[in-house]
């Protein structure tokens, strides 16, 4: 019940953003401009000055809106790294102390409570020379679930891996239910 | 690729420093001039070793607040073309085939979807179903988020 009225509640907390901001993360999600003054050029598209560009980037990592800029690499054109989805029946009490060993391992990069029996999911990424089977093992061993309560899904196919959203012609500040325009919107795959 | 590409592609994999002239400084940092840094990382777009470059946003900050697994039944045969199905609407972030373990797991395509609330996740959940035949569904909503980095690449 609890959890219920904070998930209701969460949306309100959101934070205020005008139409500038959505456009500002519009475009540096999909298209950071290759130039020397990245934010002069899109300071240019927004009608802003470059220092009123620069301001709302930082006000926007400030505010844990903007969690990176960075590149996103082609695991499949480098060809470096093997992963699995890892899911466990944890005991309640005992979810505090396996969460701990789990994130201790910079292999795993995702980790999250699922609302099933199967109520802890993560994911194991081994890079170069580093062996996954011996990480899960690793893993499950120091964790203490038996294997029947573990289970182990390694990719056999990717069709999809693009995490961009779309910001600008959504009403983020609608608080209610907004029916079927209230489903996300995400930028197409490209 | 080459040492100097290795190295760009070191640095920005971490993150682009928050600078007005953010490909100045890292030229600097590995003795390139930024003309030429500029240039490769052009080049390693174009080829695609590059997917995107660009922000990561924290979802839940502008209200993308629910995120579910969705793992589907499917039948090995019709995997491919329901995988490129459903890779194809924008509430999709992630679809993948996984392995299946006999009499524990049999749910075989996985997907991510997000969406501003429980109701907009399930109602997108159910018009798929309708969409690629599958009646054969689990919802698996994840209610806390312990760990989300991202993965680094060796270069």
């Amino acid at each position: 019940m609890v959890e219920e009225v904070i998930e209701e509640l969460k949306p309100k907390l959101r934070l205020k953003l005008d139409s500038k901001d959505k456009e500002l993360l519009q475009l540096m999600q999909d298209a950071f401009p290759l130039e020397s003054h990245p934010y002069a050029v899109l300071a240019n598209k927004l009608g802003l000055t470059e220092d009123e560009v620069f301001a709302k980037v930082k006000r926007l990592y400030a505010e844990g809106v903007i969690r990176k800029l960075r590149t996103i690499l082609d695991a499949q054109k480098l060809g470096t790294c093997s992963s699995t989805l890892i899911a466990m029946k944890v005991p309640e009490d005992k979810m505090k102390h396996v969460v701990g060993i789990v994130n201790e391992y910079m292999s795993v990069t995702h980790n999250y409570r699922r609302e099933h029996d199967y109520n802890l999911w993560f994911t194991v990424t081994a890079c170069g020379d580093k062996n996954l089977r011996a990480t899960v093992e690793e893993i499950k061993r120091r964790a203490g679930i038996p294997d029947s309560d573990v289970l182990d899904l390694p990719t056999t196919r990717v069709f999809k891996i693009d995490v961009r959203f779309k910001f600008t012609d959504t009403d983020t500040d609608t608080d209610t239910d907004t029916g079927e325009e209230g489903v996300l919107q995400v930028a197409d795959s490209g | 690729m080459d040492d100097n590409d290795q190295a760009i592609l070191r640095i920005t994999q971490d993150g682009i420093p928050l600078d007005k002239e953010p490909f100045k400084v890292i030229a600097n940092q590995i003795g390139l001039t930024e003309e030429e840094v500029i240039a490769r990382l052009k080049r390693l777009k174009s080829t695609g070793v590059i997917k995107r470059l660009g922000i990561s946003v924290n979802q839940r900050k502008v209200g993308i607040v629910a995120n579910a697994v969705v793992a589907w039944k499917v039948p090995e045969q019709l995997v491919e073309r329901i995988g490129n199905i459903l890779s194809s609407y924008k509430e999709v972030t992630h679809c993948y085939e996984r392995v299946v373990i006999p009499g524990k797991w049999e749910h075989n395509l996985f997907t991510v979807v997000h969406g501003y609330n429980r109701e907009s996740v399930e109602r997108f959940a159910k018009r798929m179903s309708d969409v690629i035949g599958i009646k054969d569904y689990i919802i698996m909503f994840s209610n806390e988020q312990f760990k989300r980095t991202s993965v680094k690449h060796p270069l």
